[in-house]
C-alpha cells in the first residue's frame, strides 16, 4: 500500500509539469497583448516596450517558461500584471472562497445524487425513477448559468429573500458561518450542485440496477435475507464506482464555476480566472489553471488510494 | 419563559432591522462597476476612465482639476491644488504653478512643492525611490510635454515642457498627487500605501478587498468646504457581468450601478429606479484608412457614408441611450465650432455623391471594416456595426466585416492600417475618449503619431491639419485657443474625417433614495453633493 501511494505520488510530478507547460503554451498562443490589461491604450510604443521587459515579456518563449517554472517551483507564481499583486495570494483567496462554495454544493449535490440514483436504481422504470431521471437529466442538462440566473430572478429580485450576487455583506474577507453570511451561498450553491447531482443520480441510479440484477442479489432474497439486508450489500458494492465519479465530481466544484461565480459576482477561482482572460494577465492565468489542474490531479489521488479501503477486492500490492 | 424569550427575541430582532435600516438611512452609497477589480488606490489609476471617476477624483486631486458641478454646459478646467498657473511669455516653455496654501492628505502631512515634484519623479523618474512601474505606466503617457521641473519655494513650482505646449493644463489634470510621509510612514512600499493610500481629494480610503469592495468615508478637512462629502460612506463594488449587476440594483444589494444594458432599462425604470445619462467627451466612430488605395481618400465617399447613416434609427435601436453624432465631438462641446459639413440621413444625397465619385448600382463599393463584438466603450458593437452595414447597403457601399476578440482590436489600433494585422481592412471602429484637445483632437491625425509611433491609425497626414494642430499648442490664451480647437474641429467635419455616427451618453441606474447627483458632461464625476435618503 505505502509503495502504491510513493508511486501514484510520483507520478504526480510528470503530469503536473505537463499540465504546467500546456498551460503556459495555451495562454501564449490566444491573440492579444497582456499590456493592454496595464497600460493606457495609447500609450507610446516606446512605453509600451519597456514595459514589456519590466514583465519579461521580451524574452523568448522558452526561457520565460523555465523563469517561470523555476519560480512556481518554490511557491512564487508571480505578479499579476492588472492588478500588481501576487498570483499565489491572488489565487489562495479566490480558491478560499471556492471552497467555501464548494463545500455547500457538495453538501446539497452528492446525498442528494446518491439518494435520487438509489431510489430510482431500486425502482427501476416505476414512478419514482421516472421522475428522478427527469430530474436528473434536467440538472446535467439545463445551463446552469441560466439557472443560476432564473434563481435570481425568482429568489432576489420578485421575492426579495437572498442576496443576488457577492460573499457576504462585508465581502469574502468579513465571511463568517451566520445566517447573514450563508444566505449569500445559497443560490451559488444551488446552481452549482445541478450538474453534479445530476451526474451523481444517473451513475449511482445504473449502478445500483445493474448489481439489483445480478445472481448474488437474486441468491440473498433466496436465503431469507431481508430487504434491508440486501440493500446493504448492493451499497456496498455500489460504493467504489460511486466514489471515483464523486471524486471527479468533487474536482469539477473545487475549480470553481467561470460562468457560475460570474452570474453570482462569487469571488472564487472561477471568477478569478475569467478576469485574467478578458485582462490578458498572463501569471494570472498560468497560476490559477496550474492550481486548479492540481486540485484535480490530488482529488484524483485521493480517490485512487480511498477506493481499495472500501472494496477489498482492487486492493494493490 | 418560553414566551418570554421567544419576546425577547423578536424585540432584539427587530432592533437589529432598525438599526440596519438607520445606518442605510444616514447615507451609504453602493455603487456597482463596470470594472472588475477596485481601481489602483495609490494614485495614478488604471481601469481609463472608470478609474479616474471612483479612485481617482474621489481619493485625490491634480494640480488642475476638472469642473464638474455642472450637467448643463460642457466641463472645464479649474484650480485644483495650484491656485494659478502661467507660461512666461519670454520662454513659452517655463510653466510656474502656484500651489494652495494649507492643504492637507488624509495623513495629516502638508500639501508642499516638494510633494509635487515628489510625485512627478514617482512617474518619471526611474531612478528616484519612489518611482512605481504600476503607476507610472498609468501616467507617463498623460503628460508627454513635460521636460523638467522643480520647487522654486514651499508653494511654488516650475515644469519645463519640450517645446511651447498650451494644452498642459489639461495634461496635468490627469496627475494626481498621493502623501510622501504616508509612503514613508507604509514602510516605501506601495503594495503597503496600496491598502492604505493617503491623497487630499474629498474621500478617504477606508477599507479594501481587492476584487471586491472599496469603502471610502468623507474627509473632513478637505481643502474645498464646498465639496465635503453629505454621504456617510461610499461603497464600490466591482461588478463586470451587466446580469448580475442589474440583479443587484433590483433585489436592493447596490444603489446604483454603471452602465445599465439597454434592454433592462424599460423594468428598471418600470420598477421605480431612476436612469440618469448625459452627453459624454465619446465618440463611437469608424476611423477611416487612408493609405494608398483606401476608397475613403475620396472625400465624396466619405461624405456619402456619413449621409447614409440613420442615427435617429440606431438610437431607437439603442432603446435611446446614445447622442445622434453632428460631428467628431459632441455639439455641446465647446470646440464643436461651426462645420458647414452636417452629417445628416439623406440617402438621396449619398448617392448622388457615390455617383460623382464614379459607383452606382453597377459598380458597388465593397469595403472593408474591422470591428469588435464588445469592448470598453464599444456599446454595442455588433447590432450597431450591423445597422450601418445595412444603411450603407441601401446607398450601394457593401461592407464585409472582420470582427476581431476586442484585446486584439486594442492592439490592431496600435500597430496602424498599414500593418499585416489589420487584415486589410479599411476602417477600424474604435470608440474614442475626447475630453481634451490632445485625446479629442490631436492624437488621432496628426503626422507624427501616425501608426505605430502613436494612434493616428489611419496613417492620416494634412500639412494644413497639422499647422493647426501646431496652433492649438502655441495659443496660450484659453479663449483663443478655444477658437482654434473650433476651428480644427470644422476641418474634422467639413472634410468627413471619420464615419461619425454616436456619442455615449454614459447611462446610469440608480434607486430613487439616490438624491443630489449632478451628471458632468465629463467621464469624471462629484459624488460630494449626493446623498441616499
Amino acid at each position: 500500500m505505502l509503495i502504491y501511494f510513493l508511486q501514484r505520488l510520483v507520478s504526480v510530478i510528470p503530469v503536473a509539469l505537463g499540465v504546467s507547460l500546456i498551460c503556459f503554451m495555451l495562454v501564449h498562443i490566444a491573440p492579444g497583448d497582456p499590456l493592454t490589461a496595464v497600460m493606457p491604450v495609447d500609450a507610446t510604443a516606446e512605453q509600451q516596450a519597456e514595459m514589456r521587459a519590466a514583465y519579461g515579456f521580451d524574452k523568448p518563449l522558452p526561457v520565460q517558461f523555465v523563469l517561470w517554472l523555476g519560480n512556481a517551483l518554490t511557491g512564487d507564481l508571480g505578479t499579476s500584471i492588472a492588478s500588481g499583486r501576487p498570483v499565489a495570494d491572488e489565487v489562495m483567496r479566490a480558491v478560499g472562497n471556492s471552497l467555501i462554495l464548494a463545500f455547500f454544493a457538495s453538501a446539497i449535490g452528492f446525498p442528494l445524487g446518491i439518494l435520487f440514483g438509489f431510489l430510482a436504481g431500486t425502482y427501476k422504470n416505476g414512478v419514482v425513477d421516472k421522475v428522478i431521471t427527469g430530474i436528473a437529466i434536467a440538472g446535467v442538462s439545463v445551463p446552469n448559468y441560466w439557472l443560476g440566473m432564473v434563481l435570481v430572478v425568482i429568489f432576489s429580485v420578485s421575492l426579495g429573500w437572498l442576496p443576488s450576487m457577492g460573499a457576504g455583506p462585508g465581502g469574502s474577507t468579513e465571511w463568517a458561518w451566520d445566517w447573514e453570511h450563508l444566505r449569500f451561498i445559497i443560490l451559488p450553491a444551488i446552481t452549482l450542485a445541478a450538474v453534479p447531482m445530476g451526474i451523481v443520480t444517473r451513475t449511482v441510479r445504473a449502478l445500483v440496477a445493474d448489481i439489483r440484477s445480478n445472481d448474488f442479489v437474486t441468491a440473498l432474497y433466496a436465503k431469507g435475507l431481508m430487504s434491508r439486508h440486501v440493500v446493504a450489500h448492493v451499497i456496498r458494492n455500489a460504493a467504489p464506482t460511486a466514489l471515483s465519479v464523486v471524486g471527479i465530481q468533487l474536482g469539477y466544484l473545487l475549480g470553481g464555476s467561470i460562468l457560475i461565480e460570474t452570474v453570482f459576482n462569487w469571488p472564487g477561482t472561477g471568477f478569478l480566472l475569467s478576469n485574467a482572460i478578458f485582462q490578458r494577465d498572463l501569471p494570472l492565468l498560468q497560476g490559477t489553471i496550474l492550481v486548479l489542474a492540481l486540485f484535480f490531479v490530488v482529488t484524483n489521488l485521493l480517490v485512487d488510494l480511498a477506493q481499495p479501503l472500501i472494496d477489498p477486492r482492487i486492493r494493490r500490492t | 419563559m418560553l414566551m418570554k424569550t421567544l419576546r425577547t427575541a423578536a424585540i432584539a430582532a427587530m432592533a437589529s432591522a432598525l438599526m440596519a435600516t438607520s445606518a442605510l438611512a444616514q447615507g451609504t452609497l453602493r455603487i456597482g462597476m463596470t470594472a472588475s477589480d477596485i481601481p489602483l488606490t495609490t494614485g495614478q489609476t488604471d481601469q481609463g476612465g472608470e478609474g479616474m471617476r471612483f479612485m481617482g477624483y474621489t481619493v485625490y486631486d491634480a494640480l488642475i482639476n476638472w469642473d464638474l458641478s455642472s450637467a448643463d454646459k460642457p466641463s472645464t478646467l479649474k484650480p485644483g491644488l495650484a491656485t494659478e498657473w502661467s507660461a512666461d511669455p519670454a520662454d513659452l516653455t517655463k510653466w510656474t504653478f502656484k500651489l494652495r496654501d494649507g492643504v492637507k492628505f488624509h495623513d495629516g502631512s502638508a500639501f508642499t512643492a516638494d510633494a509635487v515634484v515628489w510625485n512627478l519623479d514617482k512617474l518619471l523618474k526611474e531612478d528616484s525611490p519612489q518611482y512605481d512601474s504600476r503607476q507610472a505606466a498609468q501616467g507617463k503617457s498623460r503628460i508627454p510635454a513635460v521636460a523638467s521641473y522643480k520647487v522654486v519655494d514651499p508653494l511654488t513650482v516650475e515644469i519645463i515642457t519640450k517645446q511651447p505646449d498650451a494644452t498642459l493644463p489639461y495634461q496635468l489634470a490627469w496627475i494626481l498627487m498621493s502623501s510622501p510621509a504616508n509612503w514613508e510612514a507604509q514602510g516605501k512600499d506601495w503594495n503597503a500605501v496600496a491598502s492604505k493610500p493617503s491623497g487630499t481629494g474629498p474621500w478617504k480610503l477606508t477599507a479594501f478587498t481587492p476584487r471586491e469592495r472599496a469603502e471610502m468615508e468623507p474627509f473632513a478637512d478637505y481643502w474645498d468646504k464646498d465639496r465635503v462629502p453629505k454621504l456617510d460612506k461610499l461603497v464600490l463594488l466591482p461588478l463586470p457581468e451587466p446580469n448580475a449587476r442589474s440583479a443587484a440594483l433590483l433585489s436592493g444589494q447596490v444603489d446604483w450601478i454603471e452602465a445599465p444594458a439597454p434592454d433592462i432599462v424599460p423594468q428598471l425604470t418600470g420598477n421605480g429606479f431612476t436612469i440618469v445619462s448625459n452627453t459624454l467627451p465619446h465618440n463611437w466612430t469608424w476611423h477611416l484608412s487612408r493609405v494608398e488605395g483606401s476608397p475613403w481618400n475620396d472625400i465624396r465617399v466619405r461624405k456619402a457614408a456619413n449621409l447614409a447613416v440613420d442615427r435617429e434609427g440606431m438610437k431607437q435601436l439603442l432603446g435611446g441611450l446614445m447622442e445622434p453624432a453632428k460631428g467628431f465631438l459632441p455639439a455641446s462641446s465647446q470646440w464643436f465650432g461651426s462645420p458647414e459639413f452636417v452629417p445628416t440621413y439623406d440617402p438621396e444625397a449619398a448617392k448622388a455623391l457615390l455617383a460623382e465619385a464614379g459607383y452606382g448600382p453597377d459598380k458597388r463599393l465593397a469595403v472593408k471594416a474591422l470591428i469588435s463584438p464588445s469592448g470598453s466603450g464599444q456599446m454595442l458593437p455588433l447590432p450597431m456595426n450591423e445597422f450601418i452595414q445595412q444603411n450603407l447597403a441601401a446607398v450601394g457601399i457593401d461592407v464585409t466585416f472582420e470582427v476581431v476578440e476586442w484585446n486584439t482590436m486594442i492592439n490592431i489600433w496600435r500597430a496602424g492600417a498599414k500593418s499585416e494585422n489589420a487584415l486589410g481592412t479599411q476602417s477600424i471602429n474604435f470608440s474614442y475618449f475626447i475630453q481634451d484637445p490632445f485625446t479629442g483632437l490631436i492624437r488621432h491625425l496628426s503626422c507624427d503619431l501616425i501608426a505605430p509611433n502613436g494612434t493616428n491609425w489611419g496613417h492620416y497626414c494634412d500639412p494644413e491639419m497639422d499647422a493647426l494642430f501646431k496652433e492649438i499648442r502655441g495659443t496660450f490664451d484659453p479663449e483663443a485657443q478655444d477658437v482654434v480647437l473650433q476651428k480644427t474641429h470644422e476641418k474634422y467635419v467639413n472634410d468627413a474625417l471619420f464615419l461619425m455616427v454616436a456619442h455615449d451618453v454614459a447611462p446610469r441606474a440608480m434607486s430613487p433614495k439616490v438624491k443630489g447627483f449632478v451628471q458632468a458632461q465629463n467621464w469624471f464625476q462629484d459624488f460630494s453633493p449626493i446623498t441616499v435618503e
